[in-house]
C-alpha cells in the first residue's frame, strides 16, 4: 500500500488550492487524484470571464483561473494523477484509486480532504411527462460539447432553470448562431447572479420567464417542442396557461448537487439542505483527519470563495496532520434561523483563536433587510443590506472574543430579519 | 431624468440608479465600489463588454480552443467580432494570452487565447 | 437466400425463441424495426418473474407462466443475466381485498403455484417493516422473482447471433408475400425470403398478421409508466409488492430492482398510437401517489428517472402461440404482455414444439449454450479488478461514475455479437448513463466512444436510433 500525508480528492479549484495551502504549511508528502484528462475541473470548460475578482483582483476566464493554480501546483511539484478514479474512502483514510497505467491503486493517507465538486440536476428527477427523445440535456453537458469538443448540440433551445450556468450557456448558444427562445424558472425569481441575467439574457433580448416551467417534452427520435406553463405559489402549473414551444434543445439548469458518494459511503454525518458534509470551521468532517471544501461540501456562487474555503481545509489538514490542532475542543452549532437555509460550517469550536467567517444562504429575495447574528443571546451584528438573493452566498464574522465568551450550551444563530 | 441598472462589473450585481441631465450623467448611486460608477458611465455612453467564445484550432487535443476579448468591446459590435473570431484558425500548440486577432474591428481589444491546447 | 425461418420482432419472446431455435440446424433471420433488440415493452417493464397465480387456469398465460418460472432461474444463469428469486406480496387494505388475496391463492394453488401463503398484518410487518399503515394482509408467493428485462432479451440475442443467427436491426417489414411454398417479407433493408415466419411483433403483432391475410389478432397498446428510484431508497423492500389487480392489470407495484434501484408503476391506459412512449404527468401522479399507500417511503423525491413503455395487450386477455389459420407456416407469437417476460423461455420451447410439429428439427454439433459473464468493475473484487486491468487497461478508466462503469466495460458493449449501435444500446448494456446523473458527464464521452470504435463522426452517433441526432454541427 501507498502512503501519503495527504490525499486530495478532486483536481480542481478546491483540491488544488486546498493541497497548495497544506504545502504552505509543511506537508511535503501530498497527492492530487483527478478524474479528468487535466487539472482544472469544471473551471475547464467555463470559458467565459467572472472568475478572480475577488481573489485575484482581475477579471479571467475559467481556464485561466484554473491555470494559475495549475501553474502553482507544477513550481510546487505537488504529485497528482489524472485520469484517475478515485473509488472509496474509508473512515481509516485508506483511499482506493483505479486508472489506466497504475491499475488498482491502495494509499494509507494521514488526512483526506475531499473535493469532488459537484453535479448537475438531471432531467429525470424533474419529473418532466414525454418522450424521451435526445436534445434533453444539462447546460453543463452542453456547454462541454460547444466549449471542449466543437460541437453544436442544437439549434433552436429552451433553457430551464436560471442557474447561473444556464444563464452562460444562453448567451454561449447565442453567440455560436443558435436560437435561444426563452428562459424558463419555476422559482418567482432567479437562482443566477443578476449581472448575468443582464448580460447574458437582457443584451440578447432573451426572454426570462419566472414561475414558470416546462411540463412536457414532444417528439420521437429528437425533441420537436416542449410545453411550457405557468405556476402557482405551490409551484405546481396553473391550467390554461400551456403554451407550445417549438425547439430542439432543452437545457436544464435546475440545480447542482454536491457528488458525495464517497463521503456517504464513509458513513460521515451530511447536511440535508446542503447536501454536503457537516464540517467545523476548519472543514473538517464528524470523520477525524477527513475534510470536506469546494462545491462538494456547498454548492458556491463563485470560484472565488471555494478557494479561500479549500485553503483553509488545507490548513486544517496540515494542522491536523501535523498534530496542531486545538487540543481543547468544544463545539457550538450554528443555527441557520429565520430565511437562512444553512450554514457552513455548520459547527464551530469556542475556544477557536481566530474569528469566524460562516457563510449563508438565504431562502428568498430579501430587499433591505438585516442579517443578525446572535451569539450567547446577544447579537454580535446586525448589518443592514441593501439585498439579499438565493443565488447569492452571504458571510457573517463571529469575532474569537465572542467566540471565546460562550459555553458549549449557548447557541449561535444567524437570521435574516426583514 | 433617473434610469436604473444593474453593475455588471464584477458578481456582486449592485443595483445602481444613474441621474441623468440629457445625456448627461449627474450622478450614480447604489455602487459599493469605483467600478459601479463607471460602469454606469460607460453603459450610457456606450455600452461595451467582455467577449468570450472559442476559435478553431487545428493540431491540438480539442478542435477549438477559448478566446476572450483583452477588454470589453461594445455591445453592439458583439456579433459582428463573432464572424471574424469564426473565419480564423490556430495551430496548436497553442498559450494562454497568445494573441489571435490584434485590434479586433478597431475596438482595441485583442482576441487572445485563455488555455492550451 | 431463403432463410428457413425469420421471427419478426426482437423483443424478449422473439430473442428468447431466437436463442431456442439457434439450437437447430436452421437458418434464421431475426428481424427488428428498431434500432436495437429489446426497444419495446421488453425494455419499459417491471422485470417481474411472476409466481403464477394471476392467470386464470388453464389459459395460455397460466402455462406459460408457471413453466417460465421454473426455467428462469437457469436460463438466466446460462446468459449471465441477473436474476433474483426475491418472493413477492399483493398486499390488501380492506377485508374485501383479503377475500381477494384468498382468491388469488385459490387460483395459485389450481395453477399448480408452489410456496404460496396468506399473512396477516404483523406477519407482514415482520418481513417488510416498511410496509403502508393500511395494509392489513397479504398474500405471499416465495416463487416469484425479479430480473433485468432488456439484460435478457441482449443477452438471448447475442446467444443467438452466436449460434448464427443473423439479427437485422433498423429492418421494418411492410409486406408480405407467399408463393410457391415460401415467404418474401418486404423490409426497409431489402427482401427476406423464408420457409417459415414468427410473428412476434409486440403491439404490432396484428398488423403484420394483416400482411398475409390473417386478422384474427387485436392488439391493443396498454401504456404503462414507471418511476425508477435512487439507490439510497432501493432497499426500502426485498418483496415485490403489488396491489389487488384490477381488470387492467396487475395494478401499481413497488419492487427493488436487479440493480438494486427501486421501480414503482405502471400505470395502465389503453392508447391509439402503439409507438407513443411519451410519459404523462397524470400517469405519473397516479403511479407516485398509489405507490405510497404501498411503502410510504418510496415517494419520487429520489425518483432519478421515469419511463413509459406499452404492453401489447390482446381484447381476448391471452397469448396467441399458434399457427395461423390462413398459413399454418406463419407462427403467431402474439399478446404477449405479463407475465410474457416470465413465460418467455417456455414460450420459446412452445415455439420449438410448433415448428417441430411440421418439420424436422435437428440439433446443432457446436451450440453455444451459455454466454460469458461480462467484466463488471462494480460486482468485481480487487484481485478480479487488477487482473483485469492488467489484462486491459481500459477497465482502469471510469467514464460513468454514478455506476463506475469502465471505457472497457463499454467497448466490450460495443463490440459484443448484437453489440450497441448508440447512447441507449450502451447504456442498457452497461448501465452508463443509468446512475443519478442519467449520463451527465458521461453521455459526451460515450459518445466518442462510440464514434472511434465504430469508425464514424460523432455527428453519426445516436441516442436511441432514428433521428435521434445528438449533436448537430460544428461550432467553427
Amino acid at each position: 500500500m501507498l502512503q501519503y500525508d495527504l490525499v486530495v480528492v478532486g483536481g480542481g479549484p478546491a483540491g488544488m488550492a486546498a493541497a497548495l495551502r497544506a504545502r504552505d504549511f509543511g506537508i511535503q508528502n501530498i497527492i492530487i487524484l483527478e478524474r479528468a484528462e487535466t487539472l482544472g475541473g469544471i473551471l475547464e470548460q467555463c470559458i467565459h470571464t467572472g472568475f478572480g475578482l475577488h481573489y485575484f483582483g482581475e477579471e479571467l476566464s475559467g481556464p485561466e483561473y484554473a491555470a494559475r493554480f495549475i501553474e502553482l501546483v507544477e513550481d510546487q511539484k505537488i504529485e497528482y494523477k489524472t485520469d484517475t478514479m478515485v473509488m472509496d474512502v474509508t473512515e481509516d483514510k485508506v483511499v482506493t484509486a483505479i486508472n489506466k497505467e497504475d491499475g488498482l491503486l491502495k494509499i494509507q493517507a494521514k488526512a483526506v480532504i475531499l473535493a469532488m465538486g459537484c453535479r448537475e440536476r438531471p432531467r429525470g428527477a424533474l419529473s418532466i411527462a414525454g418522450t424521451r427523445a435526445s436534445g434533453i440535456m444539462t447546460a453543463g453537458t452542453a456547454q462541454k460539447y460547444v466549449n471542449i469538443d466543437g460541437y453544436m448540440p442544437g439549434r433552436k433551445i429552451v433553457i430551464l432553470g436560471s442557474g447561473d450556468i444556464g444563464l452562460i450557456m444562453a448567451r454561449r448558444m447565442t453567440l455560436e448562431g443558435a436560437e435561444v427562445k426563452m428562459v424558463c424558472e419555476l422559482m418567482p425569481y432567479s437562482g443566477g447572479l443578476t449581472r448575468n441575467i443582464v448580460q447574458c439574457l437582457d443584451d440578447f433580448g432573451i426572454p426570462l420567464y419566472l414561475s414558470t416551467t416546462v411540463i412536457a417534452t414532444h417528439g420521437k427520435d429528437r425533441l420537436e417542442g416542449v410545453t411550457v406553463a405557468q405556476v402557482d405559489d405551490k409551484l405546481q402549473p396553473i391550467p390554461g396557461t400551456e403554451k407550445y414551444v417549438e425547439c430542439d434543445t432543452l437545457m436544464l439548469s435546475v440545480g447542482l448537487i454536491p457528488e458525495n458518494e464517497l463521503t456517504r459511503n464513509i458513513g460521515i454525518s451530511m447536511d440535508r439542505i446542503t447536501n454536503g458534509a457537516v464540517v467545523n470551521e476548519m472543514r473538517e468532517t464528524d470523520c477525524e483527519g477527513i475534510f470536506a471544501c469546494g462545491n462538494v461540501l456547498h454548492v458556491h456562487d463563485l470560484v472565488d470563495y471555494v478557494t479561500i474555503e479549500a485553503q483553509i481545509a488545507g490548513e486544517g489538514a496540515a494542522k491536523y496532520i501535523l498534530n496542531q490542532q486545538e487540543q481543547n475542543v468544544q463545539y457550538v452549532h450554528i443555527t441557520a434561523g429565520n430565511g437562512v437555509r444553512y450554514t457552513v460550517p455548520q459547527k464551530v469550536n469556542i475556544r477557536s483563536k481566530d474569528d469566524i467567517k460562516v457563510y449563508f444562504r438565504v431562502g428568498q429575495i430579501y430587499k433591505n433587510a438585516k442579517v443578525v447574528l446572535t451569539c450567547g443571546g446577544k447579537v454580535v451584528s446586525s448589518k443592514k443590506k441593501i439585498k439579499l438573493a438565493p443565488g447569492e452566498m452571504e458571510n457573517v464574522i463571529i469575532p474569537d472574543e465572542v467566540l471565546n465568551s460562550l459555553s458549549d450550551t449557548d447557541q449561535i444563530v444567524v437570521e435574516v430579519e426583514a | 431624468m433617473e434610469k436604473y441598472m444593474t453593475c455588471v462589473a464584477c458578481p456582486l450585481g449592485c443595483q445602481l440608479t444613474v441621474t441623468l441631465d440629457g445625456d448627461e450623467v449627474i450622478s450614480v448611486t447604489g455602487n459599493t465600489c469605483k467600478r459601479g460608477d463607471a460602469y454606469a458611465r460607460t453603459e450610457i455612453s456606450c455600452p461595451v463588454r467582455s467577449l468570450t467564445t472559442t476559435v478553431k484550432c487545428e493540431g491540438g487535443i480539442h478542435p477549438v480552443v477559448p478566446v476572450k476579448s483583452s477588454v470589453p468591446i461594445p455591445k453592439d459590435k458583439m456579433m459582428e467580432c463573432m464572424k471574424i473570431i469564426n473565419s480564423v484558425t490556430v495551430q496548436a500548440p497553442v498559450s494562454v494570452g497568445q494573441v489571435v486577432i490584434h485590434n479586433i474591428l478597431g475596438t482595441d481589444a485583442h482576441i487572445v487565447i485563455t488555455n492550451i491546447n | 437466400m431463403v432463410f428457413d425461418v425469420v421471427i419478426i420482432g426482437a423483443g424478449v419472446s422473439g430473442c428468447m425463441i431466437a436463442r431456442e431455435l439457434s439450437k437447430y440446424q436452421l437458418n434464421i433471420a431475426l428481424l427488428e424495426r428498431a434500432s436495437d433488440v429489446a426497444m419495446g415493452a421488453s425494455k419499459a417493464n417491471s422485470g417481474i418473474v411472476h409466481a403464477g397465480f394471476d392467470a386464470k387456469p388453464n389459459t395460455l398465460k397460466a402455462k406459460m407462466n408457471l413453466r417460465g418460472n421454473a426455467l428462469m432461474e437457469q436460463v438466466c444463469k446460462d446468459l449471465s443475466v441477473p436474476y433474483k428469486r426475491n418472493g413477492s406480496l399483493v398486499l390488501a387494505f380492506s377485508d374485501e381485498e383479503m377475500q381477494t388475496l384468498q382468491e388469488l391463492y385459490e387460483r395459485g394453488i389450481a395453477n399448480e403455484v408452489d410456496g404460496m401463503s396468506i399473512l396477516n398484518r404483523e406477519q407482514l410487518l415482520s418481513i417488510e417493516p416498511n410496509i403502508g399503515d393500511e395494509a392489513v394482509g397479504a398474500l405471499r408467493a416465495e416463487t416469484a422473482g425479479i430480473v433485468c428485462p432488456y439484460s435478457l432479451t441482449i443477452a438471448a440475442a447475442e446467444v443467438a447471433v452466436m449460434n448464427g443467427v443473423e439479427l437485422k436491426r433498423n429492418c421494418e417489414v411492410t409486406a408480405i408475400d407467399f408463393s410457391d411454398g415460401i415467404f418474401t417479407l418486404h423490409t426497409t433493408l431489402g427482401d427476406v425470403r423464408s420457409s417459415f415466419v414468427i410473428n412476434a411483433a409486440g403491439c404490432f403483432a396484428d398488423d403484420v398478421s394483416r400482411m398475409i391475410g390473417d386478422d384474427s389478432l387485436h392488439i391493443v397498446a396498454r401504456r404503462g409508466e414507471y418511476y425508477i428510484l435512487d439507490k439510497s431508497v432501493g432497499n426500502l423492500v426485498t418483496h415485490t409488492i403489488f396491489q389487488c389487480p384490477s381488470k387492467m392489470g396487475k395494478g401499481i407495484l413497488v419492487a427493488p430492482t436487479t440493480h438494486g434501484n427501486l421501480l414503482i408503476g405502471p400505470s395502465a391506459i389503453d392508447i391509439d398510437d402503439k409507438d407513443d412512449v411519451s410519459t404523462t404527468s397524470e400517469g405519473l401522479k397516479e403511479v407516485s401517489s398509489l405507490a405510497l399507500k404501498s411503502v410510504p417511503g418510496a415517494t419520487t423525491r429520489f425518483a432519478i428517472t421515469s419511463f413509459s413503455g406499452n404492453r401489447a395487450h390482446d381484447i381476448k386477455n391471452d397469448f396467441t402461440i399458434e399457427p395461423s389459420k390462413v398459413n399454418d407456416h406463419f407462427i403467431h407469437v402474439a399478446g404477449i404482455e405479463s407475465p410474457g417476460l416470465t413465460g418467455s423461455p417456455a414460450v420459446a420451447e412452445l415455439v420449438a414444439e410448433i415448428l417441430g410439429s411440421m418439420i424436422e428439427l435437428k440439433e446443432k454439433q457446436e451450440y453455444v449454450k451459455t454466454r460469458e459473464k461480462p467484466f463488471r468493475y462494480h460486482q468485481a473484487t480487487d484481485e478480479e479488478r487488477v487482473a483485469a486491468i492488467a489484462k486491459n487497461p481500459s477497465y482502469g478508466r471510469i467514464v460513468c461514475r454514478c455506476e463506475s462503469i469502465t471505457e472497457g466495460e463499454i467497448l466490450d458493449a460495443i463490440h459484443a455479437p448484437a453489440g450497441a449501435l448508440d447512447v441507449d444500446g450502451v447504456k442498457r448494456r452497461t448501465r452508463a448513463g443509468m446512475g443519478r446523473c442519467q449520463g451527465g458527464f458521461c453521455g459526451s464521452k460515450v459518445v466518442e466512444l462510440l464514434a472511434r470504435e465504430l469508425h464514424t463522426d460523432v455527428r453519426n452517433i445516436k441516442k436511441c436510433g432514428g433521428n435521434s441526432d445528438i449533436l448537430f454541427d460544428k461550432s467553427k
